[in-house]
């Protein structure tokens, strides 16, 4: 992948900068939803995305992992700018990538299994046996090795986050998009969620990015966070630090 | 009603173009590997199988309803021996496929667009698309190569059921024998009725496939999206059995 002809060069600073957004730009029905979007996100880093309903948190995701494409600008992810890929490099680089829906997007016609089959069969040319283990293992890493026969119309909304999440690992990606991962939930299971993140994060060592409202999921799980206001973003530090912002609108998500 | 036109026909214009471009991506995809042979004999599972019922029986109340209404009438003119004959000509030429094209619209049409369409809006479309694997392939020409292929069938088997339901009617109320029945079909029978009328259902098929699924895959993002792909799917496949049957019968015209 990085040999193709859009590979681009790695940033010269000390810390590995995996994703990176320059100068974004994204209209949508005739609205700018992100104006000037720069962000860089590190290797190994969780970093949250704040903002209001309908400031592009989900559109500069959706951006990065090229399910939108900018109008203008670049999106550099794994030294790929991924408005130049092609349709095969693309997908390439979507096998890197993880996205984590908000609601969970498991194949309703499939049960759990094959949920978690899915991907695998496709991507990795494994025995029936490995493919079986590896099911089981992601499925125990979520603690949910009892679902495996079970159909998603059968899940709670949290089982059916968990299962999505381990959907998503069973591929090992190098980066995490979540999108908006506790939503939806009670305070208790939206923590078991975000516990759940911190446990993969640590086990798999992924760069993830999390688009979320949710302060404690943020409190709980973030190294770094930014906030995203009219498509630009125009705060940064970290949790302790935003708290005690100047900025009452960065306030206002810590009240 | 001069503001009511313009709209009409860019809508119209509109669903015809995006249907023309998804028939081509559906070409240009079907033929290029990886192929989805596992998911198309699922569909054909799905289409083929869970339809049988609904088919044979609406066939044998076709063919046993034809036969009922046309015994008074030929009997005035002592033309029953002809029922076979007309019932036959009428159901393999024309009745059954159209019939069976119809309810297959209703049934399974409205069945794509509805599946595809909760699948877009509840995100699954692009889950599978950040999984890396073409939503389209997996999802669209799967569908579509199943319908093309299994319509076909279906209308087979409506046809013979429908026969057996002329039967049924002639031996309760004329007391014709089974042996003579089916004689009398098969003498009236030629390829030239069977071969046009099994080569319109392909694409009837094809179109009930393409319409469905171009509906569902471009539902938009609200739940309600998901029921006006269903329905708008039944009435243009509905309407394209129809425009379909048409063409056929003035080519076969031609040609014969």
């Amino acid at each position: 992948m990085d040999n193709n002809k859009n590979t681009l060069p790695a940033p010269s600073s000390g810390i590995e900068t995996v994703i990176c957004l320059e100068n974004l730009k994204k209209t949508l029905g005739g609205n700018e939803i992100l104006k000037d979007v720069n962000l860089n996100i590190f290797k190994g880093e969780t970093l949250i995305i704040l903002g209001k309903s309908g400031s592009g948190k989900s559109v500069t995701l959706k951006c990065i992992v090229g399910l939108m494409m900018p109008d203008s600008g670049k999106v550099r992810v794994l030294r790929n700018n991924v408005p130049d890929l092609d349709y095969y490099e693309l997908q390439e680089l979507r096998r890197r990538v993880g996205f984590i829906f908000q609601s969970g997007a498991l194949y309703d016609s499939m049960s759990v299994r094959e949920n978690l089959e899915f991907p695998l069969v496709r991507h990795e040319q494994l025995p029936q046996d490995e493919v079986e283990s590896r099911v089981r293992e992601a499925l125990s890493d979520v603690g949910l090795e009892d679902s495996i026969d079970k159909m998603p119309s059968e899940l709670s909304g949290g089982m059916r986050k968990r299962i999505g999440l381990a959907r998503t690992l069973i591929l090992k990606p190098e980066i995490m998009l979540y999108d908006e991962p506790t939503t939806g939930l009670d305070p208790a299971t939206s923590r078991e969620i975000s516990n759940l993140i911190l446990k993969m994060q640590s086990k798999f060592k992924v760069t993830s990015v999390i688009v979320t409202h949710d302060m404690e999921c943020a409190r709980l799980t973030a190294n770094r966070i930014v906030v995203l206001k009219k498509g630009v973003f125009t705060a940064e530090g970290s949790f302790s630090e935003l708290q005690k912002s100047d900025d009452e609108f960065v306030r206002g998500f810590f009240e | 009603m001069n503001s009511i036109l313009p709209k009409f026909l860019t809508d119209l214009l509109l669903v015809v173009y995006g249907l023309y471009n998804f028939s081509a991506r559906y070409f240009r995809e079907v033929f290029k590997p990886p192929y989805e042979f596992k998911e198309t004999f699922r569909q054909f599972f799905e289409i083929g199988n869970k339809s049988l019922g609904l088919v044979g029986l609406t066939g044998f109340i076709i063919g046993f309803v034809l036969a009922l209404q046309s015994i008074p009438m030929l009997s005035k003119f002592g033309a029953v021996s002809l029922i076979p004959t007309m019932i036959s000509i009428s159901i393999v030429r024309e009745i059954g496929p159209v019939i069976t094209g119809l309810i297959c619209a209703g049934k399974i049409g409205s069945g794509i667009g509805a599946e595809l369409g909760s699948m877009k809006v509840s995100e699954q479309i692009d889950a599978m698309e950040v999984s890396a694997t073409n939503p389209f392939k997996f999802l669209v020409v799967t569908r579509i190569t199943a319908t093309t292929l299994m319509i076909p069938i279906l209308i087979i088997y409506a046809d013979t059921i429908a026969l057996f339901g002329g039967f049924t009617a002639l031996n309760i109320f004329t007391g014709q024998s089974l042996q003579l029945y089916f004689s009398t079909v098969f003498s009236a029978l030629s390829f030239d009725d069977i071969i046009p009328s099994t080569i319109k259902t392909f694409f009837f098929g094809y179109a009930i496939g393409l319409v469905g699924s171009y509906q569902g895959y471009n539902a938009s993002r609200g739940t309600e999206s998901v029921g006006i792909a269903a329905n708008v799917s039944v009435v243009w496949a509905s309407l394209l059995v129809i425009i379909l049957d048409m063409v056929a019968v003035q080519l076969t015209m031609i040609i014969y």
